[in-house]
């Protein structure tokens, strides 16, 4: 028996769902810490929430490899993906454009992945990552462009060393990753120049 | 559907979109850094907005309200044929009036009234990399970008200084984005430089013929290049508008006749408009209901 599922839960209309979808990642990323909500209507198969099924549908295509976190592997997820959209596996993380974890999986390191060089550093991976959710966890002061003064953001379920690790990111600008969090509907983008500090209580 | 041939909305196909939307999100992530893009031919020459229009097509959806200016014209030539562009391929809603648009397209200005939150700022570039008069290896300026080594910028002001008595370069002034990257903010006039610093909306820039997309998010550092003794400053103007009395806002000179006559106007039309619906007068101005009869 064939799996089915791969053949539903895209966009009924790509053009302008794609369009939108589009326009909340890139609000996103110029608005770093902001919550973006996505249409809620695609759906992929291997748990993954509605916001990474849309991302999926609106940035990847054939020149853009993936990488998958070991349970999305071993789904029905990079067949979806495949169909929909007709991008290939990368060989390595190191070859991926673009790089997908659920919850299922653990939050991955960054080392591994493409960061860019110095003369073309836009050749970087971007990690698009489900956390628990993308609200009541620590609390978190963001800086840096597309920030007014400062934000607070507080994600739940990011490790614990996570603002140590996404300060040795901020380290190697220009190059470095840019990550986007998701939560069902909802996404989170941190592009790579935004600073994280806790928040003093 | 009826006809022969339709389009897809905005113009471009799928694919196209979604090669200039991952450049776009790059060139955010990077502010002033020039992404590399797959510029596709577009229906009318390199040269007239190639670059904006295929980014307007890749963010533009249904529910966008657009303007499109030309120097600062929503009427001429330029502006009125891209405006026409979209309303055919995207049947999308556009407007004059700055305020109501949530894209304005650019060519060579920054419109006059404060720009808000939300409002995305496309701007079309004829030569996107600011070293290139002064080196024109790719190679080269692409290891000056990559190693932050901007000295040959500063000769540049520098001779214009030792040469003129006052840095010279009038527009595409160059800026710094963030300290990092020296950018060149397109040809508007440096009057505008000082709009792009901090601006709320976001801005964003595309080179058809070069093929390069950057862009600054909002709330970003911009700061155009100077030295202590030479700060940088920006056009001033002797007198106002003579249509509407503005000051503080950048004018264009009409030749009126071939006896010297001259005036001086605002170079944003919208602003222009504006103001005289609102009462004001220049010199050489009319209310707004005389000049419609």
């Amino acid at each position: 028996m064939q799996d089915t599922s791969i053949f539903t839960g895209g966009f009924a209309d790509p053009v302008l769902q794609g369009q939108a979808a589009f326009r909340a990642v890139m609000d996103g990323m110029a608005n770093p810490g902001r919550i973006k909500e996505t249409d809620g209507t695609p759906s992929a198969p291997g748990g993954v929430p509605s916001a990474m099924a849309a991302l999926a549908l609106t940035l990847v295509d054939h020149d853009t490899p993936f990488t998958l976190g070991e349970s999305l592997r071993a789904s029905a997820f990079p067949a979806w993906l495949a169909f929909q959209t007709g991008a290939p596996m990368a060989d390595t993380a190191f070859d991926a454009s673009f790089a997908f974890f659920t919850c299922a999986d653990a939050f991955p390191a960054f080392e591994g992945f493409p960061i860019g060089s110095d003369e073309y550093p836009d050749r970087s991976v971007t990690l698009i990552i489900e956390v628990e959710a993308l609200e009541g966890g620590p609390q978190l002061t963001a800086r840096g462009p597309g920030i007014r003064e400062s934000a607070v953001i507080a994600p739940k379920g990011l490790p614990a060393d996570f603002l140590a690790r996404w300060r040795e990111n901020g380290t190697l600008f220009p190059r470095g990753i840019d990550l986007v969090l998701v939560e069902g509907t909802r996404l989170l983008c941190l592009p790579r120049t935004t600073r994280l500090q806790a928040r003093e209580a | 559907m009826s006809g022969l041939a339709t389009y897809n909305f905005a113009y471009l196909d799928e694919q196209t979109k979604r090669m200039i939307r991952r450049a776009i999100l790059k060139a955010i992530a990077i502010p002033g850094y020039q992404v590399p893009f797959a510029s596709r031919e577009m229906p009318m020459p390199y040269g007239w907005g190639t670059g904006g229009v295929q980014v307007t097509a890749a963010i533009l959806g249904p529910s966008d309200v657009l303007k499109v200016i030309d120097q600062g014209a929503d009427d001429t030539t330029n502006a009125v044929s891209i405006r026409a562009f979209f309303q055919k391929v995207a049947n999308v809603e556009v407007t004059t009036r700055t305020k109501e648009a949530t894209i304005i397209q650019t060519r060579h200005r920054i419109p006059e009234e404060k720009l808000t939150e939300g409002q995305v700022l496309v701007y079309q570039v004829p030569i996107p990399e600011p070293l290139r008069f002064l080196e024109p290896r790719e190679t080269e300026t692409r290891k000056m970008h990559a190693l932050s080594e901007y000295g040959l910028m500063h000769v540049k002001l520098y001779e214009d200084i030792a040469r003129n008595g006052h840095i010279a370069t009038t527009y595409a002034y160059p800026v710094k984005v963030e300290g990092r990257y020296v950018m060149d903010p397109s040809p508007t006039p440096k009057f505008d430089n000082p709009k792009m610093h901090m601006s709320e909306a976001l801005q964003l820039f595309g080179a058809g013929r070069e093929k390069r997309i950057y862009a600054l998010p909002p709330f970003t550092d911009v700061v155009s290049l100077d030295f202590d003794d030479h700060p940088f400053t920006v056009q001033s103007f002797e007198k106002p508008c003579a249509l509407c009395g503005a000051e503080g806002v950048y004018l264009d000179e009409v030749v009126l006749d071939d006896r010297g006559g001259r005036m001086f106007v605002c170079s944003d039309t919208d602003y222009c408009e504006d103001r005289r619906a609102q009462g004001f007068l220049g010199d050489q101005g009319v209310p707004l209901k005389e000049a419609a009869e």
